[in-house]
């Protein structure tokens, strides 16, 4: 199965070769309009097939790596390295990405099927989708390259091929990787990785040919958002991995890996945002293009930091020699985005237009450039070790004091402007409109500060100022404010809708959406972002207590008492266990039985301990405990509980942020407005919420 | 009110309001139990699990509970928050802080962001009022040809610009 998987790679690799080199030519040729022997539609035909192909050949590939791991194939390296028999089977296939060639081999699959659901849909502008296509080849070339010459994921163990012996066992997945959402976060990740090469490809390819119009913005929109979806699925099940696997209690460390997704999230989602601006007026074409440019780069730069081991990080695979591969073909991607740039840059030329730096387009603009920054901190950040011991010698930890004070205020100013924004109109706000629009959010805000106060969250305690409860109140309170706002949006319209079509306000409600899903979609994304500060912002309130506990020994922690009433062992082919049972005493009652453990993993010859936290969520917060460990002394188990508000309000947050993306990505209906038919006499300032499409 | 007293007015507030945050973020908290939390949170675990120390859970640590007794020691010993961090970068090298310092090279780290959000922020503001100075000049053009129309499309233009300006969407 190693011979067939690498004669699959090297096929798709070919295909890749001549898809990019066939389909350059054709469409040279085309833009020429040179006469030659073979129709340059049909070359370019040719290099389309050859792009289907080729994700069949990659197909082949990745279903020989598994086939290899199901059947426990220990003369290949990668299997031998990341399974072992006793491993159950989902993590089987985690094994595809657990460690850095099948990673790499994960990526390729997954371009190769973006582009071989993009080459399908070919018809809806044949030349727009070849460039697309020629270009994704070319990435293509890159991957498949890495996995034949530098990381090939089907290399056999040294002397196998001379007669050596084959292990009996494999050394087993990480216990870390272990964990059901292992089997689903890395994937969600990639999906959101490689899939802004969709709208790379496209941007690069329409500003090569000059694309006339945006309706190359329009056809990348579904590909955008529906990879912006895929990345923020990723960073949000990762940081669900992290809290119930890692133990330490949070979700976020600032890691260089989670840094590194975080990144082109960042500038993904300020081209969504930016877009609309060209979409609407016109404007911003060269920075739209510069903005899918650096997130392609910066979803590189990603990989790159990590796998070159440039930066020391608790995600980062092996130090190994393709961190050269990646920074040639991000020199390369960088040349060829610049040298395009510069040749068609007369084509972005665009006569900008703003009335006032109170309007919705300038909330844009600012948005884009909060996001930016906030990019730029986080890139600054990872780098600045680096950027240390070049130039002092000293290489010195960016952890996260520093992100908590550079970066909460950025997200803060952020907050604001997805409160602020869809507030503003178009073109320019009258004081009327901002008296209007402003009133009750700017109450929601002062009222929530208020009850803040009076219910003890406030940032003096004690004659002491904490700053983590200040940056709390302050995000409970813009919290408060922008949901008002968007709340007060939706039902201004529904109410608009009732009184004219004599429906309720909730059918009123889902019509109104129906009517405008993008718009609506977009602002219920905006709601689960606001959800899932208020669930950040309760990370201040964090309250833990560590006890050695022997039989009915008590752990007080907030309302509740823990009783220890049992310690056990358990084992199994894959790992044993030690686990206690705890009691978990409520106003003096019993509510609920948690068993935090803890895990030895059998791995080759030795054993690795892995910590399996147990988690009582309730919407309040989570009551979260760590098994620690066995005191050897007193051979007693040491618990560690946390108590943990809001937490749940992240993961319900996400769950809003989806819903919201599906119903932006629906069609709209007809346009309201005609099916309507309000009189001109009757149209009130709330009617264009009526209105179909963006 | 008069501008020069409203420009007092706003001054004043502005001061006091600066002076009040600047008031809020000085004062620190003392006691020696926040102080150990605080400290450790501004300390990076040595175990190589690159974790804060007060949060490294790493099971069988070799590092962490020798690292937060040599903290309370040093909190014990009466030394000032400063002291303590130097002395643990002398022990244990730069790379134990949690973050870059606030002087030498190190402060570069600091001020760029807020130096790049600043410039930013004022690049966006002078874009904006450019962008508007080119609005009103096609907008005196337009203005020209719109005296051409007739009063009912005039009228029909207005109406669509009440709607679309009033309350877009996205």
């Amino acid at each position: 199965m190693a011979a067939f998987g690498s004669l699959c790679l090297l096929i798709a690799l070919a295909l890749a070769a001549y898809n990019l080199l066939a389909g350059a030519m054709a469409l040279r040729l085309i833009a020429t309009g040179q006469p030659t022997r073979i129709s340059p539609e049909r070359l370019a035909d040719t290099a389309r097939r050859a792009g289907i192909a080729g994700f069949v050949a990659v197909t082949g590939a990745a279903f020989a790596l598994i086939w290899s791991v199901f059947t426990n194939d220990f003369s290949i390296t990668y299997i031998l390295d990341h399974s072992n028999r006793a491993l159950p089977t989902p993590y089987k296939f985690a094994a595809l990405w657990s460690g850095q060639e099948g990673s790499l081999l994960l990526w390729a699959w997954l371009l190769g099927m973006y582009g071989f659901v993009l080459r399908l849909r070919h018809k809806t502008d044949v030349k727009l989708y070849a460039y697309a296509g020629s270009i994704l080849a070319g990435v293509q070339v890159f991957f498949l390259s890495v996995l034949v010459f530098a990381a090939p994921p089907f290399a056999l163990l040294p002397g196998f091929t001379a007669g050596g012996q084959v292990p009996a066992d494999g050394n087993g997945l990480n216990p870390l990787l272990q964990y059901p959402e292992m089997v689903i976060h890395p994937p969600m990740l990639y999906l959101g990785y490689v899939g802004f090469s969709v709208p790379f490809a496209f941007a690069l390819g329409a500003l090569m040919m000059r694309y006339p119009g945006e309706k190359w913005i329009k056809i990348t929109r579904t590909w955008t958002m529906v990879t912006w979806l895929f990345l923020t699925c990723g960073i949000f099940l990762g940081m669900h991995w992290a809290y119930a696997v890692l133990g330490w209690g949070g979700y976020w460390g600032w890691d260089p890996v989670e840094n590194a997704s975080f990144m082109p999230w960042l500038t993904g989602t300020a081209f969504l945002h930016s877009v609309m601006m060209q979409e609407r007026k016109g404007m911003m074409k060269s920075w739209n293009v510069w903005l899918i440019f650096s997130t392609f780069l910066l979803t590189l730069l990603g990989t790159l930091l990590t796998r070159a081991g440039l930066v020391s990080s608790v995600h980062a695979f092996a130090q190994s020699s393709i961190g050269t591969w990646f920074v040639v073909f991000m020199g390369i991607v960088l040349a060829v985005c610049i040298f395009t740039y510069v040749l068609q840059r007369s084509h972005l030329k665009t006569e900008h237009q703003l009335e006032s730096l109170v309007s919705r387009e300038s909330s844009f603009l600012f948005n884009n450039l909060v996001l930016l920054t906030a990019c730029f901190v986080i890139l600054w950040g990872t780098l600045f070790p680096i950027l240390s011991e070049y130039v002092e010698g000293t290489k010195v930890t960016v952890g996260a004091p520093f992100y908590n004070a550079v970066a909460v205020p950025i997200g803060l100013f952020l907050l604001f402007l997805t409160g602020v924004g869809p507030l503003l109109p178009w073109r320019a706000t009258s004081l009327k409109a901002i008296k209007r629009n402003f009133v009750l959010p700017t109450i929601a805000l002062w009222g929530t500060v208020i009850v803040c106060l009076v219910a003890g969250a406030n940032p003096w305690q004690g004659g002491a100022f904490d700053q983590g409860h200040f940056y709390a109140m302050v995000a409970f309170a813009l919290s408060a404010a922008v949901l008002t706002a968007i709340l007060s949006e939706f039902f201004r319209g529904a109410a608009v809708i009732s009184r004219q079509t004599g429906r309720n306000l909730f059918a009123a409600l889902w019509l109104l959406t129906r009517r405008n899903t993008r718009r609506y979609g977009g602002y219920l994304v905006h709601i689960g972002v606001v959800v899932v500060v208020i669930g950040l912002a309760g990370a201040a309130f964090n309250r833990n207590a560590e006890k050695e506990m022997a039989l009915h020994d008590q752990l007080n922690i907030g309302p509740y008492t823990l009783v220890q009433v049992g310690s056990s062992q358990d084992s199994n082919p894959d790992f044993d266990s030690d686990y206690a049972v705890l009691d978990v005493y409520k106003g003096g009652k019993k509510v609920f039985q948690m068993t935090p453990e803890q895990r030895f993993y059998h791995l080759g010859e030795g054993v690795q301990p892995q910590t399996m936290v147990a988690i009582h969520s309730i919407p309040e917060w989570d009551l979260y405990l760590v098994y620690e460990g066995i005191n050897q002394d007193t051979n007693q188990p040491i618990i560690k509980a946390f108590l943990n508000p809001l937490v749940g309000w992240i993961w319900f947050g996400l769950g809003v942020i989806v819903i919201g993306t599906f119903v932006a990505l629906v069609p709209s209906l007809t346009p309201a407005t005609a099916a309507l038919k309000v009189p001109a006499t009757q149209v009130t300032p709330i009617a264009p919420a009526l209105k179909g499409g963006a | 009110m008069g501008a020069p007293a409203r420009f007092a007015f706003w001054t004043r507030t502005v001061e006091v309001s600066v002076l009040a945050v600047a008031i809020c973020f000085s004062i620190g908290a003392s006691a020696p139990t926040a102080r150990l939390n605080t400290l450790s949170h501004r300390l990076m675990c040595q175990c190589g699990c690159a974790q804060v120390l007060g949060e490294c859970d790493h099971v069988g640590c070799p590092d962490r509970d020798k690292e937060l007794s040599e903290l309370s020691a040093a909190i014990d010993s009466g030394l000032g928050d400063q002291q303590i961090l130097d002395a643990f970068a002398a022990k244990y090298g730069e790379t134990v802080l949690a973050a870059p310092r606030t002087t030498g090279f190190d402060l570069v780290a600091w001020i760029a962001p807020f130096a790049v959000f600043a410039a930013a922020l004022l690049g966006t503001i002078l874009l904006i009022r450019r962008w508007g100075g080119l609005g009103r000049k096609t907008q005196i053009a337009a203005a020209g040809e719109a005296a051409a129309l007739d009063p009912a499309e005039q009228e029909r233009m207005e109406r669509i610009r009440r709607e679309t300006g009033s309350d877009g969407g996205f």
